[in-house]
């Protein structure tokens, strides 16, 4: 199969419309196992990548001052059933640069796929920098992700990342990010993950925030059914002057599931402020009659309950605005 | 002439060996706006939880005809797809979940403008409220409108309303019962637990209940005197002294 063949094959796969994709003013970063099948900058964005024995090595440059009119294209994924896919991604966001990263990543056949991604992400002073990553898995959940982050977000900088994983099975998660945010920054992490027959998934987001008047919202939404299992564990440390931090944790079981959340907040300094709230049980039962009322069945208003919870956020910034 | 779409017949409810219903006898007629009135503890949202089928409502005496047809022991959704729903007194919150979906999640018709339709009716504009979630961020009064447009949307035959008038401003409070009008004209019938004589006074026919029985039931002037006399004798004889009742309202 030809690399642009692979490409299309990966996109198809991400079940979207990819039209939109494929035009010219879209940056686009195609990484199938440890080959880069496709590659298309646009001004302001510089890409380095170097193909490794198992993975991908990439540094992605977005140039001081940089604006794009549309998201910045990652398309991540391995078509085998079986494969190992080590990402190292090193991403620096200029100075008062503003970038949207749209992430697919594809393992729609996966039976023994493991995919590693280790990043480290500088964003500097004034920048806004958001990443979305949207998980798509095949049925079987054959896969082992491992996401791991450290993030610098700096002075006045913006900071977003929401990963989901609501299709297919969702295998066994091991997702790690860590944030240090800096004076009069935002930072916004939200995780939405559907967990289905044996998944397991374990997830650890973790903000300090150093600076002052920094701002952070750590957010989990998680579903299990069947015998899946889930450990959340975020963790919000405010260390600056008037700080401000929320961590937010809700997990539907349903089934033989089960879900533990630990959420750990801590505040180091007299004027900062952190709250949280941890939500786990089974389906709220006023919710449910509510919908059986209507019509539904106990399982079609089950399914409902959860896809609001999952739905992605209208608005990243809402949280934060709401805290600050 | 009328005919009784939903007959209730010697229905006792005991929860935590408390007594809740005892011996409910009821005739709903089609068409028909019913008010069911009584003190706080009456057993009124009881009865229609059990009417509606609700967990751990389940009666352990009697019977519930909907249409002639045993419900009883229905599930929920059965009752609701033949035609009976309820519209909470404060109605669940969803995460996430958008107005529009909740709507139309079982609507009749599940057109977009159906949603658009519904809202209107209830004095809620569309575009202002179909992208929004169905969550903390509505008011009691816009929850409550939109459970409302849900109901509505669903094109019941019989609709249990629990306090429609609660947190509601007086502007919305016309728009409902303009909206109760529009439904009874539509040949739905309705049953509405109330605490407000001016949502009584819509009605056509009204029970009163205290203590888990219906202690009256007739024409709604009659009944009303509860709202005048703020007392009524019950069954045994006693006087049962509601001038304290906390959400008595005239």
């Amino acid at each position: 199969m030809t690399e642009t063949n692979l490409a299309m094959e990966m996109l198809k796969s991400l079940g979207i419309n990819i039209e939109h994709l494929l035009v010219d003013n879209v940056a686009k970063i195609q990484i199938h196992q440890n080959k880069v099948i496709g590659l298309h900058l646009v001004p302001g964005l510089k890409v380095e990548a170097d193909e490794l024995s198992d993975g991908v090595e990439a540094q992605i440059i977005i140039e001081k001052g940089a604006k794009f009119e549309k998201p910045i294209h990652i398309c991540f994924g391995v078509l085998p059933e079986s494969g190992l896919q080590l990402i190292k991604l090193h991403i620096n966001a200029q100075e008062n640069s503003n970038s949207m990263i749209l992430a697919h990543c594809t393992f729609p056949n996966a039976k023994q796929v493991k995919h590693i991604m280790e990043a480290d992400i500088k964003i500097d002073a004034n920048a806004r920098y958001a990443y979305f990553e949207r998980h798509v898995h095949g049925p079987d959940g054959g896969v082992n992700v491992l996401p791991h982050a450290k993030i610098y977000v700096g002075e006045g900088a913006e900071f977003s990342t929401e990963f989901e994983l609501i299709k297919g099975s969702a295998g066994n998660i091991n997702f790690q990010y860590e944030v240090n945010a800096e004076a009069r920054s935002k930072t916004e992490m939200n995780a939405r993950i559907s967990g289905t027959k044996n998944d397991h998934i374990q997830l650890h987001e973790e903000a300090h925030l150093v600076g002052e008047y920094s701002a952070g919202v750590i957010t989990s939404h998680i579903a299990l059914k069947h015998n899946a299992e889930a450990i959340v564990e975020n963790t919000l440390v405010a260390e600056g002057p008037y700080s401000r931090g929320h961590v937010d944790c809700k997990e539907i079981v349903v089934g033989n599931s089960q879900a533990k959340a630990i959420p750990i907040v801590l505040v180091k300094h007299p004027t900062a402020h952190v709250t949280h709230e941890a939500a786990i049980g089974s389906v709220d039962i006023k919710q449910l009659v509510t919908l059986m009322a209507h019509g539904l069945t106990e399982e079609q208003s089950t399914d409902l309950i959860i896809e609001g919870l999952l739905s992605k956020k209208q608005n990243w910034q809402t949280l934060i605005e709401e805290i600050r | 002439m009328s005919k009784s779409m939903l007959t209730i017949d010697g229905l006792y409810l005991t929860i935590q060996n408390k007594a809740l219903l005892k011996g409910i006898g009821m005739d709903i007629w089609e068409g028909h706006i019913h008010a069911i009135i009584g003190p706080n503890g009456a057993g009124k949202s009881t009865l229609v939880s059990t009417i509606m089928g609700l967990p751990g409502y389940k009666p352990e005496q009697g019977k519930i005809l909907f249409l002639g047809e045993d419900i009883t022991d229905m599930p929920i959704y059965e009752r609701a797809k033949r035609g009976l729903t309820l519209a909470w007194q404060e109605p669940a919150r969803f995460e996430g979940l958008l107005v529009e979906k909740f709507i139309l999640a079982g609507a009749a018709n599940k057109s977009r403008k159906r949603a658009e339709e519904v809202l209107k009716m209830v004095g809620l504009e569309a575009d202002k409220y179909l992208n929004r979630a169905v969550d903390k961020t509505l008011s009691g009064g816009e929850r409550k409108r939109i459970e409302l447009a849900s109901i509505i949307a669903m094109e019941p035959k019989l609709i249990l309303l629990d306090e429609p008038d609660s947190g509601i401003d007086i502007d919305a409070l016309e728009k409902i019962f303009s909206l109760l009008k529009n439904l009874k004209q539509e040949g739905i019938t309705i049953v509405v637990i109330t605490h407000s004589l001016a949502v009584l006074n819509q009605a056509d026919h009204a029970f009163l209940m205290c203590c888990g029985k219906v202690l009256d039931k007739g024409n709604v002037e009659r009944i009303a005197a509860y709202f005048q006399n703020k007392c009524i004798p019950c069954t045994h004889g006693k006087v049962v002294d509601i001038s304290n009742e906390p959400t008595l309202q005239n």
